[in-house]
């Protein structure tokens, strides 16, 4: 087994280029294929449940395809496909969890979480803490993020943050394949309840990961683009909105370094205090609204901890504080986009700053 | 039955709008707005208008994702959904909401739904304001047999019944919820048998056939006019295409069980009863198919011409009162 410190965070030398997708479902099969205390569960994580007899079997493979030919492989006692029940399932994932087994739960949309977040908030987060450190919870949660697809206010949700915000829980948010797959097993490998969030704009992103098993260290951010004017921070698919706005910015003479920041608990933040201690000013990029956020939290931790270096206010860039809308103008109003981003930066290099 | 010629007209011409509504206005909206979050509710028509036609305006529902039938039986008008679901400033959620969240409230419509039997406890709700303001209404929740097994219907459903709410408790169970099939997800044969758990009526009837709907909400409405509380109507039903058009269902069932639902088809079942019996004609019924066909060619039209919300509409109706900007602070919007 690969250790987490010696895995580089950018692929080196790997030929093989797989999607983003395929990279979720290869950390799936090889950590079961480890551990045969991983299971999985979900709805139509498999697909017409009870239909083998009539040849169907793993026709759904998840909504999204991540959890395909599982069920082959491992048989309906591993993967196991649902009723339409999360605050029941997740909770008996956790509960699996903390008597024995590693059980990986999904959550089809994360705006769906409200229906399981007791579970999530009250057992998952909390038991350790309340049982004085008697129990483990090797619980993961796939879920997922992302709008700019037409599915309005209740399937496009990116709130990572309210996870964030609980004390007992980690959570990861991978940006590419490398570190889907990568940040997926050490998700499930990890002692604590991990929640685990695919974004819905990348299933379909090619990149280069290892065919052995391999894990990301939990708690790291990374750095995807070297720059000394301005540290750009992105979080799950606004990192590319990150990379994008850098190179628009680099005609225009600023040298952007961006930050991925994959892990949304714990949060990196010597990684981004370092990198502003160099470059003296902090855009974060962030899909979600902007109250009590993820963009808000690193924004004052650079100001606390970096505030001698700074040239500029830390900065975000993120959704409005508003549901997400259907109609096509307002979701694309909606989203932070590289033309944003570009915009302030340039009024952070603006007014004598 | 109680219904003479133009009742029987209506139910026949909310079939067919249903039906063509999602015939041909979703593949319309897929090629101006393509969304994975649009679902027909083809082959299910029966069941929302055999409930609706017990309804009034002042009457409240509540649906699902698959809501176009209920809201269309519950009297929204479709030139108006078209428009929603075409993104424009002219549906009745100003092109906010989109397929799931089609909402009408001077026609009662709760709204449909994104997460499964999220709406349950709003028709609850709604009941007990008619209960408390004596208003005589009723309220009616719509949900799958997916949707029949999430902790808050049973919750729901238990507290209507300890609070004699008038709620009708409707499952439009077609069989399954995405790929799984109901046989499976469900603990009892039925969905409802469960009704016996909550202390009210529960009722199993063929969701293709319009009358025995129609029949079972009669009684179910008579009870909750009258006060003496809740019931479970489970009408057997199938969706005849895709959880969405994403979907091919010929990966989790075969083509025969599809054959024997067409042929249990809601519209020709209403046909085969009403014209045999000279009830009305063939003619007439063929008649409200062109009229209905216009009306779609129309519906298309009004949408296409409607306007898309400018970009600051982002910003409204998150509140009824907040402090102005305070949308966009931090945020750095462009507009
Ligand atoms: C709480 C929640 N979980 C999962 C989903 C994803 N989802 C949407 S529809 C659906 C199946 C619903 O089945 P059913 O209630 O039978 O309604 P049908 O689609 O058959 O009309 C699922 C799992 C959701 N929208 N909400
Ligand atoms: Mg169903």
């Amino acid at each position: 087994m690969t250790t987490t410190t010696s895995v580089p965070m950018s692929p080196v030398n790997v030929a093989r280029q797989i999607r983003y997708r395929d990279a979720i479902n290869e950390a799936l099969r090889q950590e079961m294929e480890r551990d045969e205390n991983v299971i999985v569960m979900g709805e139509d994580i498999a697909g017409a449940a009870g239909r083998e007899h009539l040849g169907f079997i793993d026709s759904w493979g998840g909504a999204f395809r991540t959890t395909q030919g599982l069920i082959q492989q491992f048989g309906n006692q591993r993967v196991l496909d649902t009723p339409l029940s999360e605050a029941a399932f997740v909770g008996a994932a956790i509960g699996a969890s903390s008597t024995g087994m590693r059980a990986v739960a999904e959550l089809m949309f994360v705006d769906f979480v409200g229906v399981c977040l007791d579970q999530l908030i009250n057992n998952a987060a909390k038991m350790r803490y309340m049982f004085g450190g008697q129990v483990k919870v090797p619980f993961t949660l796939l879920t997922r993020i992302g709008a700019g697809f037409g599915s309005a206010a209740q399937h496009s949700e990116s709130f990572y943050s309210i996870f964030s915000h609980m004390p007992g829980l980690k959570g990861v948010v991978p940006s590419d394949p490398y570190t889907a797959k990568g940040l997926l097993i050490a998700s499930i490998r990890d002692d604590d309840p991990v929640v685990y969030f695919e974004h819905k704009g990348l299933y379909g992103d090619t990149g280069p990961v290892p065919e052995e098993p391999y894990a990301l260290p939990l708690g790291k951010a990374r750095t995807v683009r070297q720059g000394s004017d301005v540290t750009l921070v992105g979080i799950s698919r606004m990192t590319w909105v990150c990379v994008e706005a850098a190179q628009e910015l680099a005609k225009a003479g600023i040298n952007a370094q961006v930050v991925d920041l994959l892990s949304v608990s714990p949060i990196d933040y010597d990684h981004i205090v370092d990198s502003v201690r160099r470059t003296h000013r902090l855009v974060v990029v962030d899909e979600d609204t902007p109250v009590c956020s993820l963009a808000s939290d690193i924004c004052a931790r650079v100001a606390e901890e970096a505030f001698d270096y700074l040239d500029a206010p830390p900065s975000r860039v993120t959704a409005p504080h508003t549901p997400v809308p259907y109609s096509r103008p307002l979701e694309n109003t909606y989203l932070p986009n590289a033309a944003r981003v570009v915009k302030t930066v340039q009024g952070l290099f603006r007014s004598g700053r | 039955m109680d219904l003479d010629r133009a009742g029987l007209l209506s139910l026949y011409r909310t079939m067919v709008t249903i039906r063509r509504f999602e015939e041909r206005g979703i593949p319309e909206t897929g090629q101006r707005r393509m969304s994975a979050s649009v679902h027909s509710s083809a082959g299910q028509e029966a069941v929302p208008t055999g409930i609706c036609a017990h309804l009034t305006d002042q009457d409240y529902i509540a649906s699902t994702h698959r809501g176009h039938g209920h809201c269309i039986a519950k009297g929204v008008d479709p030139k108006l959904m078209m428009a929603e679901l075409f993104g424009r400033s002219t549906g009745p959620n100003k092109g906010k909401g989109g397929s799931m969240h089609i909402a009408d409230m001077s026609k009662g419509m709760l709204g449909t739904n994104g997460v499964v039997a999220a709406s349950v406890p709003l028709a609850v709700g709604a009941a007990l304001t008619s209960k408390l303001k004596k208003l005589g209404r009723v309220a009616v929740a719509f949900f799958g047999d997916g949707g029949s097994n999430q902790g808050v219907l049973h919750e729901s459903m238990n507290l209507a019944s300890v609070w004699k709410l008038p709620v009708i408790f409707c499952c439009e169970n077609n069989g399954y919820a995405e790929s799984t099939p109901v046989e499976y997800a469900l603990s009892t044969a039925n969905v409802a048998d469960r009704a016996a758990g909550y202390g009210m009526p529960g009722f199993h009837v063929d969701g293709m056939d319009v009358f025995a709907v129609y029949e079972a909400a009669g009684q179910a409405v008579a009870r909750a006019r009258a006060g003496e509380g809740p019931s479970l109507l489970e009408c057997r039903t199938y969706r005849y295409y895709g959880h969405t058009v994403f979907d091919n269902p010929l990966t989790y069932r075969t083509k025969e069980e599809e054959a024997y639902w067409r042929a249990r088809d809601p519209l020709k079942l209403f046909r085969e009863r009403v014209v045999p019996e000279g009830l009305v004609s063939a003619q007439e019924l063929d008649g409200i198919d062109r009229q209905v066909e216009q009306q779609m060619d129309e519906a298309i039209k009004f949408a296409d011409a409607s306007p898309l919300p400018d970009p600051p509409q982002l910003y409204e109706d998150v509140y009824v009162s907040y402090p102005k900007d305070m949308m966009k602070r931090g945020a750095n919007m462009e507009v």
